[in-house]
């Protein structure tokens, strides 16, 4: 039986999923810089109350699991299997160090009583609870998004075990892989912007 | 059936950009302390913007793919500038 299917356009239509997360991020970017050409100060005084070192490390860990997804695929290309697995099991675990770190951090300003609605953040300016609502909303889908893409590579990695994925059918690997670049590429935008305002 | 020869990116390549995007993160943090006022948050997305290239270019394999998908990838993108500045100017002399 010959076994019809078309790789390009599975991987076109990957990217015009990506053309509307672009959109979707994009329209959240013009919120934030409008508001912060508007509240500069309370901006940045609030930027202050974030953690940098928490956030280079998360860019990081996003950095390093974007290169393992990347040199998954070369392995699939080559394949080897074990090295591809162990690849994706590394971003996997990256993926969940972040939601970790993550953790922590909301928790942070959680028990400050910074939550959105929370009374300690309303009792602040109109430009802190714009910025604390930005930064929890913006993060929160970016985190969002992260969460789906564990769900991806486990799905991914049982797909490839089964050998359902191989070296001539790796479409939902690369897919897979299109998809967490986006997410890095969205952090590289949402660190600078919230965690380095000076 | 896709029969095209795919373009495998070598291992070492990947560590390289690594190092790039990495690099560059640490150039944003120790730049942005600096003061040079609203010039910073340029300049941080100035390099924001390099490494995006970089990811599109080398991980998302843009650079190895046939001239239709960068030509679409580069559309989208000056769509969402204009949209960005229309309506940043839009605001700004309101």
């Amino acid at each position: 039986m010959i076994e019809h299917r078309d790789d390009q356009g599975a991987k076109l239509g990957m990217w015009l999923f990506i053309f509307t997360e672009l959109l979707l991020f994009g329209m959240l970017f013009i919120v934030y810089a409008v508001y912060r050409s508007m509240h500069p100060e309370a901006f940045r005084v609030a930027g202050e109350e974030l953690d940098v070192t928490m956030g280079l490390i998360n860019t990081v860990i996003l950095l390093i699991s974007s290169a393992t997804v990347a040199m998954s695929i070369t392995a699939m290309q080559q394949g080897k299997k074990t090295l591809c697995l162990s690849l994706l099991g590394t971003t996997l675990f990256l993926a969940v160090v972040f939601m970790v770190n993550k953790y922590f951090e909301w928790g942070g300003k959680f028990e400050y009583g910074l939550i959105p609605g929370g009374e300690a953040l309303l009792e602040l300016g109109h430009g802190t609870i714009l910025f604390f609502g930005l930064y929890f909303f913006m993060t929160g889908v970016h985190a969002l998004h992260i969460l789906i893409g564990i769900g991806l590579f486990i799905y991914v990695m049982l797909k490839i075990d089964k050998d359902r994925i191989h070296q001539t059918d790796y479409i939902w690997l690369e897919n897979t892989g299109l998809y967490w670049h986006l997410v890095d590429l969205i952090w590289i935008f949402l660190f600078p912007l919230f965690y380095l305002i000076h | 059936m896709s029969e095209e020869k795919t373009h495998v990116v070598p291992y070492k390549v990947q560590l390289l950009v690594l190092a790039a995007l990495i690099g560059l993160t640490v150039v944003t943090v120790l730049v942005t302390r600096l003061e040079f006022g609203a010039l910073n948050t340029l300049v941080a997305m100035l390099i924001a913007g390099v490494k995006a290239i970089i990811v599109m270019a080398w991980y998302m394999h843009l650079k190895y793919e046939k001239r239709l998908l960068p030509m679409l990838v580069a559309g989208v993108i000056i769509i969402l500038l204009l949209v960005m500045f229309v309506t940043f100017f839009d605001y700004s002399y309101r």
